[in-house]
């Protein structure tokens, strides 16, 4: 699915420079689940930045489905996104002035559904997160878990083949925790591909591959065999 | 959902933050509307008196406005009917007609109306015969307009309408203005009462645009003698025999009346000209206001809601929004609130206009699509050129800022 080649970021402020991501050759295959792990500012969410081709790499290539995605026009990247990639944000990012059912709408009407289908899909998505009886909610008169998981039904509303998750359960209660984690479990048991950034060892363990970066670098990335199974 | 309710959603939220802007172009519109209105009418009033008075002077009390005489003519102030005399004695050439006039309040069917008291033709005929003076025969030199040659007094009395002087009118008769016709449906024949008098209508004239369509014209004498006025007039208007004479007039017309002003036409409006022009002016100013003022508010409103947005841009890019349609999101809040300023200030300044065009200008106000559509077009090109570099910085944040932590 992924292939990096020869990927800088470097971040530059005045005198200083900041190599936030260096790799010479990554490949995240299709039905991974991968948790990248690092310590605060080692370059996790520049990472899925460039993944997710909202921030162009310095130099090298980002390879998506065979297309390298910083050389397509830039409508044509925001396509490739629309279609196939779902965020998940540690804050959820969910838009405060609008409903929970106008937040999943977002997505499928910047995919072009029409109206009621828009209404109907995103009705059923928030059913299938538990929300049925809160869509008429505005985020603020919902509970953190009840956000993330709008959130979450506003990532599934365009069936996307792929997951890019930062720190989704960084801010959450066991419960909805695990509600989120079991969700991904399902999403990868059905072919489809997570790369979720995490500080949470017990997320990171269900994941079937980690990597692990260190002030910008990937010092491991190796395969959980056991996780698998757990 | 669509891009207008994304974007209304976020307007019916906090409307407040786009209120300072609005209400910058709505008064930048109100303004520029009100004054355009009033100008436009003023422009028109000042081209119908200088049509329908032509080359006339006028005599008016020394401490009376112009403005009082065309605006309603009531002042409390008179001239003696004498002057009328004096004029025609020093027989001075140019001197085509004299009509002196007094004007005082009074109620047709309820509703108010000018009674305004003139002297016919025929009369000073009899009178010049009396005082065997030549009636007007000294012609200006150089005039070449044949109406300034003798004249049978028997003209209807409709001419009054364009002519501004009457042949025949008896002390009983009363010519009437189209509107006091229309409102008080009164016909030729009927009788009208006024200031406890009946009136025989003698003829309704033909509407002209003017003061004239709400006044009763009557009898001088008879109007004097009703309000108990005494021999005064409150102006003598002096019909030159061509726009030469009427320059060359006042002089001479101010020697033999030293207690009178004496005003050519041209004269009264050339303040309602200036005034026009000046209007003229403050409309482009405030134009040029609504655009500095205006745009630069809209710009700062539409930039700092880019920058209070900028996690939701980021958001929405991630889930697929195209640059294009960003930058179209941002443009449509400031369509938003232009429209809104823009439909408001049509809407308030007409008002003002109607309301402030009757007091300071005397003139009535009638709505003018075109300059309406104008101002709202106006405005909202003002407010898209504003909003255009603000909403396509948006198009260019980073959208990685969607990570962030607020
Ligand atoms: N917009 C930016 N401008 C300058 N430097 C940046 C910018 N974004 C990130 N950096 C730097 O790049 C490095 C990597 O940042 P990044 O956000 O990817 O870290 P992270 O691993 O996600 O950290 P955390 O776990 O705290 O979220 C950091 O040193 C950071 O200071
Ligand atoms: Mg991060």
């Amino acid at each position: 699915m992924y292939h990096l080649q020869d990927i800088t970021k470097v971040y530059r402020r005045r005198q200083e420079e900041v190599v936030a991501f260096k790799a010479a050759s990554l490949d995240i295959g299709l039905g991974e689940y991968v948790a990248v792990v690092g310590p605060s500012g080692s370059g996790k969410t520049t990472l899925l930045s460039m993944l997710g081709g909202m921030l162009s790499p310095d130099s090298g290539k980002v390879w998506f489905g065979g297309e390298s995605l910083y050389d397509l026009p830039i409508n044509e990247r925001t396509r490739r996104r629309r279609e196939q990639i779902g965020f998940v944000f540690q804050t959820f990012n969910l838009v405060p002035y609008l409903t929970a059912l106008e937040n999943v709408q977002v997505p499928l009407f910047l995919h072009g559904v029409s109206k009621t289908e828009q209404r109907n899909r995103a009705v059923a998505l928030l059913e299938q997160v538990g929300l049925g009886n809160r869509i008429e909610h505005k985020p603020s008169e919902l509970s953190t878990g009840q956000q993330q998981r709008v959130a979450l039904a506003r990532t599934l509303a365009n069936n996307p083949r792929l997951i890019l998750a930062d720190e989704p359960t960084g801010n959450l209660d066991p419960t909805s925790r695990e509600a989120v984690l079991s969700l991904f479990d399902h999403f990868v048991s059905e072919g489809r591909t997570i790369v979720m950034v995490t500080h949470d060892p017990g997320a990171a363990a269900r994941a079937s591959r980690r990597l692990c970066l260190n002030d910008g670098t990937l010092v491991t990335s190796n395969e959980i065999p056991a996780a698998r199974a757990a | 959902m669509n891009l207008k309710t994304l974007v209304w959603r976020e307007l019916a939220e906090r409307p407040s933050a786009m209120l300072t802007s609005t209400l910058t172009i709505l008064l930048g519109v109100t303004a520029l509307v009100a004054i355009r209105h009033v100008t436009v009418f003023s422009e028109r009033e000042v081209g119908q008196q200088l049509q329908s008075l032509g080359a006339n002077v006028l005599v008016l009390p020394k401490d009376a406005t112009l403005q009082d005489y065309y605006s309603a003519d009531l002042t409390e102030r008179t001239l003696p009917e004498s002057h009328v005399a004096s004029i025609l004695l020093e027989n001075l050439p140019g001197v085509e007609r004299l009509s002196p006039k007094l004007c005082v309040s009074a109620k047709v069917a309820n509703r108010d109306v000018t009674l305004t008291g003139i002297l016919p033709q025929s009369e000073f005929q009899a009178k010049a015969a009396w005082q065997s003076v030549s009636l007007f025969s000294n012609k200006h030199e150089g005039c070449k307009k044949a109406a300034c040659g003798p004249k049978t007094y028997d003209a209807a009395p409709e001419t009054l309408a364009s002519e501004r002087t009457i042949d025949q009118l008896k002390g009983n008769e009363a010519v009437i203005g189209a509107d006091v016709a229309e409102f008080s449906g009164l016909k030729p024949g009927q009788s009208v009462e006024m200031l406890g008098e009946k009136l025989q209508v003698l003829a309704v004239l033909p509407r002209t645009g003017t003061v004239d369509d709400s006044r009763v014209f009557a009898h001088l004498h008879t109007v004097q003698r009703l309000t108990n006025a005494g021999e005064v007039v409150n102006a003598i208007e002096v019909m030159g025999c061509c726009e030469d004479a009427a320059g060359g007039l006042v002089p001479k017309l101010a020697e033999l009346l030293p207690d009178a002003k004496v005003v050519t036409i041209s004269q009264v409006v050339s303040t309602q000209v200036g005034i026009n022009r000046l209007m003229s002016q403050m409309s482009l100013f405030v134009l040029g206001i609504l655009v500095i003022v205006g745009g630069a508010s809209v710009a700062s409103t539409i930039s700092s809601n880019v920058r209070e947005r900028r996690r939701e841009v980021g958001t929405l890019m991630a889930l697929g929004a195209t640059p294009s349609l960003v930058t179209r999101m941002f443009l449509l809040k400031a369509w938003a609130l232009g429209i809104v300023g823009a439909v408001g200030g049509s809407v308030l300044g007409l008002i003002v206009a109607m309301v402030l065009g009757s007091q300071w200008a005397g003139v009535t106000v009638k709505p003018l699509p075109e300059l309406i559509a104008l101002s709202i077009g106006a405005a909202l090109v003002i407010t898209t050129l504003a909003a255009l570099w603000p909403a396509r910085s948006a198009a260019k944040l980073d959208p990685c800022c969607c990570f962030q932590e607020v």
